[in-house]
């Protein structure tokens, strides 16, 4: 992979720091009057998700990693690998549990996800930033209730957790925000 | 659209204001404004100054009589010819052009406002760049500190006696990211690495602030100290984030000039960049009588930002590079 000197350096330019590929979110030239410039970069590394601060001497440079993201459609899990499918090569990809992490809730057959490869192979799986998914456990509401006062925790058919108003009963199907876990309406609304 | 401004033209009008504003004070004070020349046979030889360079071409001559010139990377050269000419006080408010110099705080050409005070030294311009600033920003007073003050306070080190092994270890010991600091043997590198982490965020947050007093090895153009030859009497003003202004008790001997110059060549040398020609006409005028001055550059567009609470030099010019 080529090396990008700092002048290169810009926001979503991904590099190779402390063996981990990371992603640029922040870019700052530092030069005082007189002295040597810097170049201040935010990151997130893309691995453990951790997000820090370095800063480079201008005129250094820094190897790049070979990352790229794909849209995969979502097919199933096999106990032990996560499959997504390319819809227009057909081409099938396995992420495996530390790439899918937390996101795993939110995967439902079908939906097409961000898959970031890093050498070709997933680093990490992100969900559409809205999901369609049906109730299979809830406390039964009642039912004049609109307003959802607080609300209560509902299991959805991917196993995740959400609060939802009072009114949503087993077997409806609710649109959640996947970035923040929140019950947004009724599905198709 | 890119043909449009990238300041508003509040912000424009703003600018035109602080342009008054400070002829006004210069008038008051009787301190002459000259226009000097912004190509100069000669440039900097700051390890870490690029100047752009051009050609001139007397009419109709061929491209190998072409001489080189450069644009001013400041208009010290020339404002010190006509000091040791004899002007007495003067200001400038002119074009500078910086290359590789380009992001939230720089434009590769930005406008500096210079003056030079006959028989003031640096803790008297401070006093007068206070007052201009106070008067712009309808701020307080700026707070004084020595850079050994700061340094030792915020990095742990005293800058005017450590190691570079000391400073590799304030950026451990402050858990910085910048393993490049291990391989580094330049200790004014590690120094300026250490003030922009550790100690620029600390001060002017509230107050304009002076630094002054820096380690006599980033000395520039400024006079050693006669009490502490550790130090040179340079200083630098901060405010809210932004390095506003660098000022000088000016050095007026020219063979130390000469000598600094050269020294500079040979530090570009050893990191493989072009030595620049020495200004002659310079040190011809410092060997002629340059008086008794302290002289600062201050920051027009970054006074600009101060005053209409900007957060990139984009907002107060008209068309920045991007859009030039």
């Amino acid at each position: 992979m080529a090396n990008f000197s700092t002048s290169e350096f810009k926001n979503g330019l991904k590099l190779m720091i402390d063996g981990e590929p990371c992603n640029i979110l922040d870019n700052e030239t530092v030069k005082p009057g007189k002295g040597q410039a810097f170049n201040r970069i935010k990151i997130r590394k893309l691995i453990s998700g951790k997000v820090i601060e370095k800063t480079y001497k201008s005129g250094e440079s820094v190897e790049g990693a070979d990352v790229m993201e794909t849209d995969l459609a979502y097919l199933y899990a096999d106990g032990e690998f996560w499959h997504f499918m390319n819809n227009d090569t057909f081409e099938q990809i396995a992420a495996d549990e530390k790439a899918v992490g937390d996101n795993v809730k939110w995967l439902k057959e079908g939906d097409l996800c961000v898959i970031t490869l890093w050498n070709g192979s997933p680093i990490t799986v992100t969900p559409p930033n809205f999901v369609e998914l049906e109730v299979t456990e809830t406390d039964p509401g009642l039912k004049g209730d609109t307003a959802g006062t607080g609300g209560k925790p509902a299991t959805l058919n991917t196993g995740a957790v959400v609060r939802v108003p009072l009114f949503i009963q087993i077997g409806e199907v609710v649109k959640v925000d996947t970035r923040s876990g929140e019950y947004v309406s009724r599905a198709g609304k | 659209m890119n043909w449009q401004a990238s300041a508003n033209l509040e912000n424009l009008k703003k600018r035109a204001e602080v342009l008054a504003t400070i002829r006004t004070f210069f008038a008051e004070r009787n301190v002459l404004e000259v226009d000097t020349q912004a190509l100069s046979h000669a440039t900097v030889t700051d390890l870490h100054l690029v100047s752009f360079e051009t050609q001139f071409l007397q009419a109709g001559a061929n491209k190998d009589s072409a001489t080189t010139l450069y644009l001013q990377t400041s208009p010290e050269f020339a404002m010190k010819r006509l000091l040791a000419s004899g002007s007495g006080c003067i200001y400038q408010i002119c074009k500078a052009f910086r290359n590789e110099e380009s992001g939230r705080f720089h434009n590769p050409e930005f406008t500096i406002l210079e003056w030079y005070r006959e028989e003031f030294d640096h803790f008297e311009l401070m006093k007068e760049v206070s007052r201009l600033v106070e008067r712009v920003l309808k701020c307080r007073p700026a707070e004084q500190f020595t850079y050994q003050q700061v340094f030792s306070n915020y990095v742990g080190v005293d800058p005017l006696h450590c190691t570079i092994a000391d400073l590799q270890q304030a950026v451990l010991t402050h858990q910085l990211h910048a393993d490049w600091v291990l391989q580094e043997h330049n200790l004014d590198t590690l120094l300026q690495y250490l003030f922009t982490e550790l100690v620029e965020p600390k001060i002017g947050q509230n107050l304009p602030c002076f630094i002054y007093n820096f380690p006599a090895s980033q000395a520039a153009l400024a006079k050693i100290s006669g009490v502490d030859n550790r130090v040179a009497e340079r200083f630098e003003l901060y405010f809210k984030g932004i390095e506003l202004a660098n000022g000088f008790h000016e050095l007026t001997n020219s063979v130390e000039q000469k000598q600094r110059f050269e020294a500079d060549n040979r530090l570009r040398q050893r990191y493989n960049l072009q030595p620049k020609p020495i200004d002659e006409n310079l040190l011809q005028a410092l060997t002629h009588g340059l008086p008794n001055c302290a002289g600062v550059a201050l920051g027009i567009d970054r006074l600009v930002m101060l005053t209409v609470d900007a957060c990139a030099i984009d907002d107060v010019i008209a068309f920045p590079v991007n859009r030039a």
